[in-house]
């Protein structure tokens, strides 16, 4: 994901965060502003886009029959995948998903998994044999930082914005009937990332804060205000009172989103 | 493998293997296990077995991934086919290829990258049994090898999990409290500069219920961190006693 930014940026970007600034104006807490669109693709089952600042973000819903898994034979299936899209930034190039596509996908996946956010019993066809499987598919088409946020938000906004094809069972064939309804969800997880740029946390650190930052630590929170998955990132290190400092201000900033957003 | 038990954590609060909750799974590491690597380590984690092997600083291949002004450090995590219960693909899944740059995330930090420019180390993990925690093992065990080959670090890196089992917050949980447990959340450090360099977690736990598990997966990584110091001088004080006996002969 590495794009050039010079030594003169770099040291000014640290220098204005030592001292509590950011390049943009924003405050160290602050997130860019957020604009969530859904249902904008008509093909899929669901869909939305988000632009949190200029990243933008696509996640596109699909929704086919499938096999269970055979240790959860009563559940549907969840499906995450990431495409860093070439166009959206001189850094990502086409090809099988790389480990950085693959990170995004999964902690995404691990948000939406481990917060119980889709009911996924609900999507049982035939216990064992017949389920549905929901994929989400992750598209990056313009990456200026914090991806992991607004794939997050993109993935659960799609999934709100998802609707499923009402089946009977007749003689074991599974029959297509007229109409729709809602995928069932019960949680919303929204996931936080700070940035450790010198000993100071950042939230939604846009491209050149990433470029800047030695690592990065990614929470999501489910409803009751509980953690449900968190990923460290990056070349660099936190000390632990800066793990629970993170997770004080992620806790905050969800908080705040989801009054926002009405989640 | 299948049943599931009723309660993870009997009566006496002990565990499914007779453990306490903040008791760690037996420890067992030795360094230099490969000759031909530049440095390597084996670990016994409980029923955990893993190798890892460091070859380098060597020449970049391919080229262009060179770096004019430091090393570029890759890791390989792999698991054994036969390492789990069903069979497992050899082909890289997902969740290995996650895990290969968390891990090499988790050991650059304790790196002087800057001193072997132009080159590359290579990591390989091989992990021929896993037991829940293969991770933090791998780490633990990589970080040993980085050592044995002589790089110059600034700490050694040792990792550790704790989660929520039956309600309780438990140290280093294997496989069925990992599947069937609350949460799981592994902690790398570097115990010298109190910088924790891998941490995830999934599950669900309260931020108080949080910071609990990270103190006691802390807890203990220091711990293994004593075994851990204690494999690298058995190698060099077996050496020493080996050129003894060649110098008597």
């Amino acid at each position: 994901m590495a794009a050039v930014i010079t030594r003169v940026k770099q040291k000014q970007i640290e220098q204005l965060i030592a001292k509590g600034k950011r390049l943009d104006g924003r405050e160290l807490t602050d997130y860019r502003e957020i604009k969530i669109e859904q249902g904008i693709i008509e093909r899929a089952e669901g869909s939305a886009k988000v632009l949190l600042g200029k990243t933008e973000v696509v996640v596109g819903t699909k929704i086919e029959m499938g096999d269970p898994f055979s240790d959860t034979p009563n559940e549907g299936v969840l499906t995450v995948n990431a495409e860093l899209v070439p166009l959206a930034s001189p850094g990502f190039e086409p090809g099988p998903p790389d480990e950085n596509s693959i990170e995004i996908a999964r902690i995404v996946d691990r948000g939406i998994r481990e917060s119980k956010a889709i009911d996924l019993g609900k999507l049982c066809i035939e216990p064992g044999k017949k389920v549905f499987v929901v994929f989400v598919d992750v598209y990056v088409l313009n990456h200026d930082g914090n991806l992991i946020d607004a794939s997050a938000l993109a993935a659960m906004a799609a999934l709100l914005n998802t609707k499923m094809a009402k089946y009977e069972v007749e003689d074991g064939e599974v029959k297509i009937k007229p109409g729709y309804e809602q995928l069932p969800i019960k949680k919303h997880p929204i996931t936080v990332t700070c940035a450790k740029i010198g000993d100071k946390l950042v939230v939604d650190p846009w491209l050149e804060e990433e470029q800047v930052m030695d690592a990065r630590i990614s929470m999501a929170f489910d409803d009751d205000g509980n953690i449900c998955a968190i990923q460290k990132g990056g070349r660099g290190y936190f000390e632990p009172k800066q793990v629970f400092e993170a997770a004080k201000i992620a806790k905050e900033k969800v908080e705040e989103m989801r009054k926002k957003l009405n989640w | 493998m299948n049943d599931k038990p009723e309660r993870l954590i009997d009566k006496k609060g002990l565990r499914l293997d007779g453990r306490k909750s903040d008791e760690l799974r037996p420890v067992k590491v030795q360094v230099g296990v490969i000759s031909k690597a530049d440095g390597s380590a084996y670990i016994e984690h409980g029923k955990n077995k893993i190798l890892a092997g460091v070859y380098g600083p060597r020449e970049v291949h391919p080229k262009h991934l060179a770096l004019p002004d430091r090393t570029v450090l890759k890791c390989r995590y792999h698991m054994a086919p036969f390492s789990v219960q069903e069979r497992k693909s050899p082909a890289p899944s997902r969740r290995e290829i996650e895990l290969s740059k968390v891990i090499r995330e988790s050991l650059e930090p304790a790196i002087f990258m800057e001193y072997y420019p132009r080159t590359m180390i290579d990591i390989f993990i091989e992990v021929l049994q896993a037991d829940g925690g293969t991770r933090c093992a791998s780490i633990t065990a990589a970080a040993l090898a980085l050592a044995d080959s002589g790089i110059p670090m600034r700490d050694l890196v040792v990792a550790c999990a704790a989660g929520k089992v039956d309600d309780t917050i438990v140290l280093d949980l294997m496989d069925t409290e990992d599947k069937m447990g609350s949460a799981d959340v592994p902690v790398a450090l570097m115990p010298n500069l109190n910088a924790i360099t891998l941490l995830q977690m999934d599950g669900t736990l309260s931020t108080e219920e949080f910071e609990s598990s990270v103190n006691l997966a802390l807890e203990g990584c220091k711990q293994i961190y004593i075994l851990q110091k204690e494999a690298l001088r058995t190698k060099y004080v077996n050496v020493k006693e080996e050129n003894k006996e060649e110098a008597e002969e």
